[in-house]
């Protein structure tokens, strides 16, 4: 796939890399807690992988290369009561750290405003170019 | 012809929305890691832009790598303070650049009215 032709394409392409690290962050948040029976099936936090895109001229945009599992074990928890325990009476709850997630939102959705901020800015001068005659 | 009209605003614009393009690219990238921030240096770009070369090649050849203030641990060098400003101090001139052309086209505009 090609980089971004203009200026348009590349705060398009910026702002949804931008929601792909919101959203992730929202399902790490929803499963903060949850339970599994087994070590492997229990679930690891989605962290998106960025990369710069070359698009014309002097334009370099940002693309999801890949949306990965972080390599963080799952904490055991000896729970003999719980319906999901194993014979040892153990449960594996996801790792997911509540205050990294929270800080990951909040620099996405900052990120995510700078880039409207500037497509706004640039948007204003491109029509004040259009209108000039 | 348009050289000899609009002197060095005409240059001075497209060159004015070349940086915006590459600051934009540096916003977009704030998050990937290993970016290396860019800008390029206006003046060393209309210095370039006399010595005979096309405007999209004198922003190349006065493309700069950015200096960090704090290098981060992931390589990337984009620093949302000094983006934002380089960015709307670049949306300034660029309409500072387009009154002075309103300007001179309404002068021309007047003279071949003859007003």
């Amino acid at each position: 796939m090609s980089g971004p032709q203009n200026i348009f394409q590349l705060a398009q392409r910026a702002m949804s890399a931008q929601s792909v690290r919101m959203n992730a962050a929202a399902s790490n948040l929803a499963n903060a807690g949850s339970a599994s029976s087994t070590e492997e099936g229990a679930y690891r936090p989605l962290r998106p992988v960025f990369a710069e895109e070359l698009g014309s001229a002097s334009l370099s945009g940002v693309r999801v290369e890949a949306v990965r599992r972080a390599d963080v074990a799952p904490i055991r928890q000896h729970q003999p009561g719980h319906p999901l325990a194993d014979e040892n009476g153990d449960i594996w709850v996801s790792p997911v750290d509540e205050n990294e997630e929270m800080i990951e939102m909040l620099e996405a959705s900052r990120q995510y405003r700078n880039m409207v901020e500037a497509l706004s800015t640039a948007k204003q001068l491109m029509l004040e170019t259009m209108r000039m005659k | 012809m348009s050289e000899g009209l609009f002197g060095i605003h005409g240059t001075a614009l497209q060159l004015r929305g070349q940086r915006m393009e590459v600051l934009a690219s540096n916003i977009a990238n704030a998050a990937t890691p290993g970016y290396k921030a860019r800008d390029i240096d206006f003046s060393a770009a209309l210095a370039a832009r006399d010595t005979g070369m096309d405007t999209g090649q004198a922003g190349a050849a006065a493309m700069r790598f950015r200096i960090p203030t704090m290098p981060s641990l992931d390589g990337n060098t984009v620093e949302m303070g000094t983006e934002q400003t380089a960015f709307a101090e670049n949306a300034v001139g660029y309409a500072t650049t387009l009154e002075f052309l309103r300007g001179r086209i309404e002068t021309v505009t007047r003279a071949i009215r003859g007003e």
